[in-house]
């Protein structure tokens, strides 16, 4: 009995382990001998819209550029991540590209890498180590210069009034970097005008329907409300749901700023629902490819890099709808 | 005193503690707006439709001694094949398509409730394992069938499930509603529910004494998928939307808690329905709550924690003897 439990478990293990492997396998043939730069990357996971816009972009953009991309999908956990790199460094490929899925503990296969004289790019998210020699660069968004510009638009659009203008603003997942930085920047750059004040935030976790219940209960609590300043534009789409079932019109009565620009916010953007929109792009293949020829040829490069980014308004939005890619 | 010693006493005392609070933090607590009641009671009442569902199926399983820790990646599947058949309709807002549609997400969820069912039952792996397979695999098949993506829907009918009135109540909550009667009429009119607290209380015997354990362990699990994907409609239908990734994340711990909070012992056995729908009540106003006193994010987690262990403390006899028996013993001493 007790045999057949454990045969059984195994085998659904072994199907649980079979169905987790099935992503973002490559060939483990070294392809140097053809004389193309050679670059590893490995990827956080597919956990969002924007990660696999952000995957498909590196995609392309190696392709584009004539790079050999090695691709290895982490699934969200480090351990994975690690022995991506460690394979990496045993392949002996020209360049190593990742997006830690964590900050810490990367010292000691970056120090690997460095050994073995392959030069490491971080995208996207940072790592905490001491020693920042250990990596060429980082290219990614500057998360509190999104908050600024979020408020430094909303301090323009009140220039020259007194009327208080109460922000509520839909955090992102408490102690997440985005969540923090866009708090900060915000809050910083609406010091400008003091009469805008933050009347109320709450976290919406980056989803659409925590953001959607959080922005019910707000618009029950607040006696009044002029803007709405959300985190990604997910929990933006899920406040809008509320704000109309509560009879109000999203974009006129409540002006609404959100940070991401994925297709759907730029989509309501355009339908006037939306009134601005923070582009947090996740489209940095390009930009990558340039750097892996960069460092791959021993030039120097900035050690900290930002993103192309911009923002929207709704007219931007409506210009630049149709060839959004996610 | 004998209702202090009622089990429902305490939750029900805390929940109407909390509706109080929300009178006083809200502009509108109840009214009529548009031909249908709206306000914060109305947004608890919606907002709690998923979570009772869950809990309900919970239930059950924990009845039988059982666990399925599936549920949350069941309703990411079911939003998730409603979401992407309904996107590929002509015309979304026909009824009848969407209604089959609704049908179809909800028998899959069945058919993954079976799986469990039929690992648990007929393989006789444990119930925490058993569905821990699904929890982990089944939110990789609901991105898998999303692509990745948040699927969007334009679809009136699909949305009425979760935000629409009907006799000026939530659709959602009547659904919810209309699930705890037939679960109730189920286990309390008929010897179903003594069957099920046999089986909680030892399966074997209950094999011996004639009672087929095993189909009745598979139908708990096939009854738990069917609810959580009904609850996964709700959820996706609240925002319009299919996000295979958040749907449904961590529920499997708020029905389980539900479930101890309504005086379900997690051993199995004995279970109370009405208990759950009150524990499930009970966290969603919690969460609205929450809000409403607006408790900085960061101490959220805390502030619930908090009036968990409050609760749960006071539905101990024994800590309730040691803090208030003292208080019973001077007020003798005069007499």
């Amino acid at each position: 009995m007790r045999v057949k439990m454990m045969a059984a478990a195994l085998t659904g293990l072994l199907a649980v382990s079979a169905l987790a492997g099935c992503g973002g396998k490559d060939d483990a043939g070294s392809g140097k001998d053809d004389g193309k730069l050679v670059l590893g990357f490995s990827q956080v996971g597919a956990e969002s819209g924007w990660r696999t816009a952000n995957t498909n972009s590196i995609q392309t953009a190696a392709a584009d550029a004539g790079i050999e991309l090695k691709f290895s999908d982490a699934q969200g956990k480090q351990e994975k991540q690690i022995e991506a790199i460690r394979s990496f460094i045993t392949q002996k490929v020209d360049v190593i590209a990742f997006s830690p899925v964590v900050t810490s503990g990367w010292d000691s296969v970056l120090k690997d890498a460095k050994d073995a004289g392959i030069p490491v790019i971080l995208t996207d998210r940072a790592v905490d180590s001491q020693d920042k020699s250990l990596y060429k660069t980082f290219l990614g968004s500057d998360f509190v210069k999104e908050g600024t510009e979020a408020g430094n638009w909303l301090v323009k659009q009140n220039e020259g009034k007194t009327t208080p203008v109460n922000v509520v603003e839909l955090q992102g997942t408490v102690g997440a970097a985005p969540a923090i930085d866009r708090q900060k920047g915000f809050a910083e750059a609406i010091k400008a005008n003091p009469n805008i004040t933050v009347v109320k935030s709450q976290s919406g976790n980056f989803t659409r329907a925590e953001g959607k219940t959080v922005m019910e209960g707000i618009l029950q609590s607040t006696p009044k409300i002029d803007v709405l300043y959300a985190h990604n534009d997910d929990m933006g789409l899920g406040a809008i749901e509320a704000i109309e079932a509560a009879g109000k019109k999203p974009g006129k009565d409540i002006t609404i700023i959100t940070v991401d620009a994925v297709k759907d916010g730029m989509t309501a953007l355009a339908d006037g629902k939306i009134n601005f929109i923070v582009e947090c792009s996740p489209l940095l293949g390009p930009q990558l490819m340039d750097l892996a020829k960069k460092v791959h040829a021993g030039e120097t490069v900035e050690p900290r890099i930002l993103t192309e980014e911009t923002t929207f308004t709704q007219e931007q939005a409506k210009a630049a709808l149709p060839d959004r890619k996610y | 005193m004998t209702i202090l010693k009622n089990r429902l006493f305490w939750p029900v005392a805390i929940l109407v503690a909390l509706l109080i609070v929300n009178v006083f933090t809200s502009n509108q607590f109840i009214t009529l707006q548009d031909g249908h009641l709206f306000g914060t009671l109305i947004d608890i009442l919606r907002g709690s439709a998923p979570l009772i569902l869950v809990a309900l199926g919970m239930t059950l399983v924990i009845s039988t001694g059982g666990i399925d820790l599936s549920v949350g990646s069941v309703m990411a599947i079911s939003g998730a094949v409603a979401c992407l058949l309904i996107k590929d309709l002509g015309d979304q807002n026909a009824v009848g398509s969407v209604l089959l549609i609704v049908g179809v997400a909800i028998v899959v969820s069945a058919a993954l409730g079976l799986w469990n069912g039929s690992l648990v039952a007929v393989v006789g792996i444990q119930p925490i394992i058993a569905t821990l397979i699904l929890m982990v695999a089944g939110r990789g098949l609901a991105q898998l069938v999303t692509d990745g993506q948040i699927i969007n829907v334009q679809s009136s009918p699909y949305a009425t499930i979760a935000t629409g009135f009907f006799l000026t109540l939530p659709v959602a909550f009547l659904i919810a509603m209309a699930a705890v009667v037939l679960i109730s009429v189920l286990t309390r009119r008929t010897a179903l529910g003594l069957l099920l607290e046999s089986v909680g209380g030892s399966p074997s015997a209950s094999r011996l004494a004639g009672i087929r354990a095993k189909r009745i362990i598979v139908m708990v699990y096939v009854v738990s998928g069917a609810f959580a994907g009904l609850a996964g409609l709700i959820y996706s239908a609240n925002i319009k939307s299919a996000d295979s990734i958040a749907a449904g994340n961590l529920i499997e711990l708020d029905a389980i808690l539900a479930v101890v909070i309504g005086g379900t012992a997690l051993i199995g056995g004995r279970f109370s329905i009405l208990g759950t729908v009150i524990g499930a009540i009970l966290i969603q106003t919690l969460q609205v709550t929450v809000v409403g006193i607006g408790v900085p994010s960061k101490a959220t987690l805390l502030f619930k924690a908090v009036v968990v262990v409050v609760l749960c403390l006071s539905q101990s006899a024994t800590f309730r003897e040691k803090v208030f028996g003292r208080f019973k013993i001077r007020t003798g001493v005069p007499a």
